[in-house]
């Protein structure tokens, strides 16, 4: 580690061979449609390039998305900090304050036109002339503002700025509103969820560095590699809610069984999100495994949706092929009542085996 | 300007000196300060410049989804708002929670005490004490040396260990990015460590992260995630099964084995690494015993981690209760949150308004209307704000006072109560800490005293949170597993009305929240937090808050660079989305809001 550890470096550390790694800028070279005698060149750049610059601002929020960020395990928060980004601006893990905390923030936007990425938490408020969420004396809308004109890409980090969350539940005192609505003319990956999953937040920005490009979105601006499946397609509870097999109250029998959440109102079957698969905090677990329905953290307006504990009643048995998209256009159509019916023919089925077997045995 | 009636001498003559942002806390904090012409600070001014309005969002709710959205007021002391909030239902609706409950929810704000207490030392705190360019003067032998003196049974303290990290923070300053660490004040006189000493602290900095990551697994165990873990009213959400069908599922001999490693790490961390360090840290700066504040005259704190479920008196709660005033150890208040007169908020310079001045509001009773508006010797315009006149209205935070007295809260303020209430843990960790460093008690009373409390309540959470998980795996091996009461989850079995306190110690010191139910529907919910305590403005009386009072007479080796502000406000280890989120449970005063 005596040396600077370039983008190459720290591919290597995570185990890309350097043959991958040359495959990796050939590639790079057909795709810009340039020669063989390119591809020395570009390795070399990949070698030693500057970190890519991020500034990290905060509107209203709880700071759980930097808290989740920092428990990434691959590629570790260290890394991502020193070795892969440049994080020169966040007024939470900064060692400046005021004055030149400021001086920073203009200085990386001066010196990085159009060459950043603006990581965005929380969400500017717009009632009393954006003052409920004040930075350096003025509105937070307008650093927002300032920092989204000269930025190459703009990461929307979790509920608040993708959606706007809990301060835009109803009735929305101070109008929270999600970054999209204010920023207009700049790319935006939404990464929703309350907070995001930390692999996933590394993930976006990893990719972002590794390929040099945007993740591809869904129609809602969510990288489609962790967002276009729901909790429920992929849940490990799913053959229970597949058998008819239901928790009917907190810590009875089912529940110590791992039966499914769904009648304790777990909203996995409407949720887009990688909490089944890719797990929370190193795999360790997710909502569900531990024993809580899924509460719907990523899906726009989650907390205007009933009680966390009340069943849903407007989905129907959509296959896993479907994406949010057109599952987004659909939802207003939706037969209600679809799910109670399939769970009363599974129990129906369940009581009749039952009594089957009482009758064998 | 002259006296306060809490004893602070205020004089705004002198230069004024603000800061905005203050950096490395959660939220928006502001900062003014007059220094003198020997760059002493006479007069201090904090703001809470952010303002969310969860209490209004939370009326007409289900209380049983109250934690959820309370736990999103912070996302750093991730839980203790939910806990605090399924308390305060449970408590008006007479539900109790079984033992093995009152024990995982222990274990889960245990963990979340030494967690946020170790992140928020190397990762929010250390860069005010820690130069980490002056780390790369430091000769790698000599610091392995000065790891093994501070801390001989810590494992990684090997030259090249020391000599390796030196290398990755050279390389990472020599790319000219120097990303967090860019515009620090690293040329700053107030910094007074040996490079040895920087290097170890910046090691440790590393370590610590990799650690907090850690840490957190035990949330994501009970809870299925972190931040944010899942919590549930009458109990916990997660099963226990450890030897019957499905107890893959469940929490089974797997999970109980990670959650008992985990804490043994925790242990291991702050034995090794927190306590050691604070101590070789701190007998560096001993001579810098600013920021006292009140933490010598006034301190509150309500106490918590029930050994038994269900029973909040004084006498079952591990953490203390109680409150000083005046500086009179040799007397300790007790502290009822039920009491109108105790508990109580004032805005006379908060960007509320009660209608009518001098006004103060018991929670239950509690009445927010925003009212933004800037003094008439403020600077600048009401969006872009140069000078605040604290004359008037200049927080989005509350003064929320005890009897009357601006009090602090925290980590001191709980050792600092349990100390005079003779509490034996707590006076045993003090008093070898004072020995060790050669300190007299009243060196408690300052910035150090505060991050040094901080610490040793770390270590003493990690006793706590061992011996709540053997009381808890002894309580499954005589047969019991259940983890919920759910006999009053259906709102059909609620009392018509009702009403209630939870109360919990966050990291940051007392926090409260009261609710009315009505209906099967929340009436009303008033959050009181811990840096609604410390960033107090002043009152209509002239008191000023914690945070306040910390800053006043502290000498500033450069007013311009204000590394000893920060000292002083990080040692609180303020959390603004917490204490800002405060209105009205009266959802039609919304219509004041203009909407622009």
């Amino acid at each position: 580690m005596s040396q600077i550890e370039t983008f190459y470096e720290v591919m290597r550390r995570q185990g890309i061979t350097r043959r991958s790694f040359m495959k990796y800028c050939s590639l790079t070279a057909a795709a810009l449609g340039l020669g063989p005698a390119f591809v020395p060149k570009i390795a070399h750049a990949m070698a030693t390039k500057p970190r890519t610059p991020v500034i990290w601002v905060h509107g209203l929020e709880c700071t759980c998305c930097s808290e989740s960020f920092i428990r990434s395990a691959h590629p570790l928060a260290k890394d991502v900090v020193l070795s892969m980004i440049s994080l020169d601006y966040d007024d939470t893990l900064m060692a400046a304050a005021g004055f030149q905390a400021e001086a920073a923030l203009m200085d990386t936007i001066e010196k990085y036109k159009g060459n950043y990425i603006l990581a965005v938490e929380g969400n500017p408020p717009l009632n009393e002339d954006g003052m409920y969420c004040i930075v350096g004396g003025k509105p937070f809308v307008e650093q927002l503002k300032m920092a989204a004109e000269h930025a190459k890409a703009i990461i929307s980090w979790g509920a608040c700025a993708s959606y706007g969350c809990v301060q835009a539940a109803a009735p929305n005192p101070t109008r929270a509103t999600p970054v999209h609505k204010v920023i207009l003319d700049k790319p935006i990956i939404k990464v929703p969820g309350c907070p995001p999953i930390a692999e996933v937040m590394t993930g976006v920005i990893t990719y972002m560095l590794t390929f040099d490009k945007m993740p591809e979105l869904d129609r809602q601006g969510r990288p489609k590699m962790f967002y276009s499946q729901r909790i429920h397609d992929k849940c490990y509870r799913r053959p229970h809610f597949d058998a008819g097999q239901f928790i009917e109250h907190w810590d009875d029998d089912n529940a110590r069984k791992g039966y499914c959440l769904y009648k304790m109102g777990c909203k996995g079957p409407t949720t887009y999100n990688a909490c089944s698969t890719v797990r929370w905090n190193e795999g360790t677990s997710f909502p569900i495994q531990s024993g809580h329905g899924c509460i719907g953290c990523s899906e726009d307006g989650f907390w205007d949706q009933g009680s966390f504990y009340n069943r849903l009643t407007n989905i129907k048995q959509f296959g896993i092929e479907e994406n949010a998209d057109r599952v987004g256009m659909t939802a207003a159509g939706v037969v209600g009542g679809a799910v109670a019916v399939h769970a009363a023919i599974s129990a129906l089925k369940r009581a009749q085996k039952k009594n089957q077997e009482k009758v064998e045995g | 300007m002259g006296a306060t009636p809490n004893g602070f001498n205020l004089d705004s003559t002198g230069k004024r000196i603000v800061v905005d942002p203050v950096t490395r806390i959660e939220g928006h904090m502001r900062c003014e300060v007059n220094v003198d012409e020997q760059g002493i600070i006479r007069n201090a001014v904090s703001t809470g410049t952010m303002w969310r309005g969860l209490e209004v969002i939370l009326k007409g709710r289900d209380p049983r989804d109250a934690w959820a959205f309370t736990e999103r007021i912070c996302g750093v002391c991730t839980g203790t708002h939910a806990l605090t909030s399924v308390r305060a239902v449970e408590d008006a609706l007479g539900i109790t929670i079984p033992n093995n409950a009152n024990s995982i929810r222990n274990i889960m704000q245990l963990n979340l005490e030494i967690h946020d207490h170790v992140v928020h030392f190397y990762h929010l705190h250390a860069l005010d004490w820690v130069n980490p360019i002056n780390a790369l003067k430091a000769d790698p032998k000599a610091t392995s040396e000065l790891q093994q003196i501070v801390s001989p049974s810590h494992p990684m303290s090997s030259p090249g260990y020391f000599r390796d990290v030196q290398n990755r923070l050279k390389a990472f300053v020599e790319s000219g990015q120097l990303g967090l660490f860019k515009n620090g004040y690293w040329d700053n006189p107030a910094y007074l460590l040996p490079p040895e000493a920087d290097l170890m602290a910046t090691t440790h900095y590393l370590e610590a992260l990799d650690l907090q990551k850690e840490i957190v697994k035990i949330h994501t165990i009970f809870g299925g995630k972190n931040p944010h873990p899942n919590w549930l009213v009458g109990g916990v959400p997660c099963p226990i099964n450890v030897d019957g069908t499905g107890s893959v599922g469940a929490i089974n001999m797997e999970r109980l084995n990670m959650v008992s490693s985990i804490i043994d790490k925790c242990m291991e961390f702050n034995k090794n690494v927190y306590i050691p360090d604070v101590v070789a840290i701190g007998g560096f700066y001993k001579n810098w015993l600013y920021g006292g504040g009140l933490s010598g005259k006034s301190v509150m704190a309500y106490g918590d981690i029930p050994e038994n479920p269900n029973d909040f008196s004084a006498e079952n709660l591990y953490l203390p209760r109680g409150a000083i005033i005046n500086g009179n150890l040799n007397e300790v208040h007790d502290v009822d949150q039920r009491d109108p007169e105790q508990v109580q908020e004032f805005v006379d310079h908060s960007w509320y308004t009660y209608g009518e001045p001098g006004k103060g509001l018991h929670p239950w009773d509690g009445v927010t209307e925003p009212k933004y508006e800037l003094g008439p010797n403020a600077k600048g315009t009401r969006t872009n704000i140069i000078e605040l006149d604290e004359a008037a209205k200049y927080s989005w935070i509350k003064a929320p006072r005890w009897k009357g007295h601006a009090m602090e809260v925290g980590p001191l303020a709980r050792y600092v109560v349990g100390y005079a209430k003779g509490h034996e843990d707590i006076k045993n960790q003090v008093d070898g800490l004072l020995r060790t460093m050669n300190l007299p008690l009243t060196a408690l009373f300052s910035t150090l005293g505060r991050t040094a409390a901080r610490a040793l309540e770390s270590e003493y959470c990690g006793r706590l949170q061992k011996h709540f998980f053997d009381k808890l795996v002894q309580t499954i091996k005589n047969g019991d597993s259940t983890t919920a009461n759910v006999e009053k989850w259906d709102p059909k079995t609620w009392p018509k009305e009702a009403k209630g306190v939870g109360a919990t110690e966050a990291p940051r010191g007392a926090l409260g929240h009261w609710i009315k139910i009505k209906d099967g529907r929340i009436e009303n919910y008033q959050c009181v937090v811990p840096t609604t305590w410390n960033g107090s403005p002043r009152d209509v009386a002239g008191n000023i808050g914690a945070f306040e009072a910390s800053l006043m007479d502290t000498k500033m080796e450069r007013p311009e660079e204000p590394v000893e502000i920060l000292r002083t406000l990080h040692s609180f280890d303020p959390c603004l989305a917490c204490s800002t989120h405060v209105m009205s449970p009266d959802g039609h005063e919304m219509a004041n809001v203009k909407v622009r």
